[in-house]
């Protein structure tokens, strides 16, 4: 067959003018969700199965016919594991997408990059993730969990099984360190006392000399605020010093990079958590949860705690948009203000209006042969850290991350 | 006394990770002038080839660690060598550059084959107790092999005839390709064994550490301020920095904590270097092995 020049014209014409009529169509009457996670690079495990969370709630909200009768078209980006790409997909979001409503963001230097440049834009903001607390602004909303509200149990229940002296082994970093204020401050609470907190680079994998002195200092439990792949290690090396029967540990944690199913049964067993999420919990909606994920992407083993929050935050904000009848972004933040709350993976979700963050269900978590078994539920704890802090409706012009006092 | 004890064997834990981990860039930089920035991913690589030998095909674990590792990264090293490195010998900055995207390549496929996060085997060696103390069994594992993995150099450097081509290869290639021995195959082979020993290091390392893909970090600037401190001695270099890094760090440890720790061996390793920027061996033990 020979096409002649004519013949290629007309083809190609008709061609550009069934590709372009749809996305003019689409483009009109889509509301646009931005996702920015570091679904490439180091962070890959905790990005990847989040941006699943995203397609996953956005799909299912498209499946019931949409927000406000339009379908919600994602918006993906990924920033590979690198701070500077933030900014400069935030930009690009802000200005020549122009989304309704930004999701995403992982470590707390990724979040710091973007929410000022999402405020300035009149952009709202979820950041889903386990994080240390004290954002106060009012374009942001923090759906991950605080460390009061893990330690606020994690620490009174180990006190209550093992004993008194607590012995902390914490990343040395903004979180580490504020959680570590946060496990002496209610040790002190539940009659307690932390003998020694010791604090390790993010690169330490040698736990040798450590091992020893906590021997020394003989504590009744070991908590740990450790976090990434070097810091597995000190599970490795304190099983194989035979120190798992002598010492119990608890941590905040293990199990948000899904650390559990890589240690051994014999390194990981009888480690206490405290989290929101557990595939293991058998309430209607977190069934309906795992079921509609496994459907979707074939098996839940990589589901973790911030995946759960960034269902739970996509979710929400729905929530928030279909109350407030518009995508006006004010009124959408005083709809979500007003306590909205919605029921999922990690049980009931409940915005707290004057710090932007939620009020949920905490379980307290053994893990058990490489599965996360729920020990004891604890229902709605608020972001009590926080909530020292920071009014938004006192102060609704705050942009600060407080430093909590304790 | 019992801590003593404890904080001797800590001692001598930190020497072997840091022989161990060494060795390998000891044989391809001290004896070759190499610089291999790919050096942490030939330990992960025999990391990964003892993971998977003992997890997936289920071969024995001692086996897997000292055989199956070194082999492996030993043929690797061949294949980066014949394709790679050979075409850059003696020119520094150029093989600094050709192994540095060597290990970014590696890192890639680390990721695409075995995932993002980190994996790794049980220690097959329980913990023994010392007083008050318990400690973990499998660390005597590990300095028994730093001993062994010292001991091999020597004896193949210092008592085979293919050592002391090897030497006198890396002395004056010139003259021994006037002797009648193919230079280029020497390269080759010293590079495998180089390799062979990064990868017995991360088959070792590996219950103790769990291997992920870019943990490669965790090693390779250690291994080279270890190298380099040493000197131009492969044997005596290595094992007057190990020693001289293990004591510092860990007596450091010990008295702080692991910050002040890594921070203590990093300024032992300046001090050492402004005062003998030939390394220990250039000054103490010239012309030994």
């Amino acid at each position: 067959m020979t096409i002649n020049r004519r013949q290629f014209v007309q083809g190609a014409t008709a061609a550009g003018a069934l590709a372009t009529v749809p996305s003019v169509a689409m483009g009109a009457d889509t509301i646009k969700f931005g996702s920015i996670l570091d679904t490439s690079g180091i962070f890959e495990a905790y990005g990847k199965p989040m941006e699943k969370a995203h397609i996953l709630a956005l799909e299912e909200i498209n499946a019931a016919g949409g927000l406000l009768g339009r379908k919600v078209e994602m918006i993906p980006y990924d920033t590979q594991s690198n701070m500077a790409l933030y900014t400069q997909y935030a930009r690009r979001m802000t200005r020549r997408d122009k989304v309704d409503v930004v999701h995403g963001g992982i470590l707390s230097a990724s979040r710091e990059a973007i929410r000022p440049s999402l405020r300035k834009a009149k952009t709202l903001y979820f950041y889903n993730t386990t994080y240390e607390g004290g954002v106060c602004d009012r374009n942001v909303f923090c759906v991950g969990t605080t460390p009061a509200q893990q330690s606020a149990i994690l620490v009174p229940e180990a006190i209550k099984r093992w004993g008194k002296k607590i012995y902390v082994l914490a990343a040395d970093y903004n979180y580490g360190q504020i959680t570590t204020n946060w496990i002496k401050f209610y040790a002190k609470k539940a009659g307690g006392e932390v003998i020694q907190a010791d604090y390790f680079p993010l690169n330490v994998s040698d736990f040798g000399s450590t091992i020893a002195k906590i021997q020394k200092a003989k504590p009744d439990m070991i908590c740990a605020v450790l976090v990434g792949a070097a810091h597995l290690s000190f599970y490795r090396q304190w099983a194989a010093a035979g120190m798992k029967k002598k010492i119990p540990i608890a941590t905040t944690t293990m199990s948000s990079g899904n650390e559990h199913k890589i240690l051994t049964p014999s390194e990981g067993d009888g480690i206490i958590v405290c989290q929101s999420f557990s595939p293991q919990a058998d309430f209607p909606s977190n069934k309906r949860f795992l079921a509609a994920w496994k459907k979707r992407f074939g098996h839940t083993n990589d589901i973790h705690e911030i995946a759960a929050s960034s269902y739970d935050g996509v979710r929400l904000w729905a929530e928030g948009v279909k109350k407030a009848g518009t995508l006006d972004r004010m009124k959408v933040i005083e709809a979500l203000e007003s306590g909205i709350s919605y029921t999922g993976p990690t049980g009931k979700v409940t915005i707290d209006g004057k710090t932007h963050h939620v009020t949920h269900d905490m379980h307290l978590i053994e893990v058990k042969n490489q599965t996360l078994t729920i020990a004891k539920s604890y229902s709605q704890i608020p972001p009590s850290d926080t909530q020292r802090v920071c009014n938004l409706e006192k102060n609704p012009n705050d942009t600060k991350q407080y430093e909590i006092k304790i | 006394m019992d801590l003593a004890a404890v904080v001797v064997y800590e001692i001598l834990y930190t020497i072997a990770f840091l022989a161990l981990i060494s060795a390998g860039l000891a044989v391809v930089f001290g004896m070759m002038r190499v610089v291999n920035l790919a050096h942490g991913e030939f330990v992960l690589l025999g990391g990964y080839a003892a993971i998977v030998s003992h997890n997936t095909l289920g071969i024995n674990i001692f086996v897997s660690m000292l055989v199956v590792a070194p082999l492996a990264v030993a043929v690797f090293g061949v294949v980066a060598e014949r394709l790679i490195i050979r075409f850059l010998y003696g020119r520094l900055i150029n093989t600094m550059l050709a192994t540095w995207g060597l290990s970014l390549a590696m890192i890639g496929a680390f990721t695409l084959i075995f995932g993002p996060t980190t994996t790794s085997i049980k220690a097959p060696i329980g913990g023994f107790a010392v007083g008050d103390y318990s400690l973990s069994g499998y660390t005597v594992f590990i300095i028994a092999s730093a001993i062994g993995v010292v001991l091999l150099i020597f004896g193949v450097l210092k008592y085979t005839r293919a050592g002391l081509i090897a030497r006198g290869a890396m002395q004056s290639a010139d003259m021994a390709n006037a002797f009648g021995y193919d230079t280029s195959k020497v390269y080759m082979v010293t590079f495998a064994a180089g390799s062979a020993l990064s990868g017995l290091a991360g088959g070792v390392l590996a219950p103790l550490v769990g291997i992920g893909p870019t943990a490669g970090l965790l090693y390779i600037a250690k291994a080279f301020i270890t190298v380099i401190s040493g000197g131009a001695s492969v044997v005596s270099g290595l094992i007057a920095s190990s020693g001289f890094f293990g004591i510092v760090s860990q007596a450091v440890t010990f008295a702080t904590n692991s910050v002040i720790g890594e921070i203590g061996l990093l300024v032992a390793a300046v001090i050492l270097l402004r005062l003998l920027p030939t390394g220990i061996s250039g000054r103490f033990f010239r012309d030994r092995l």
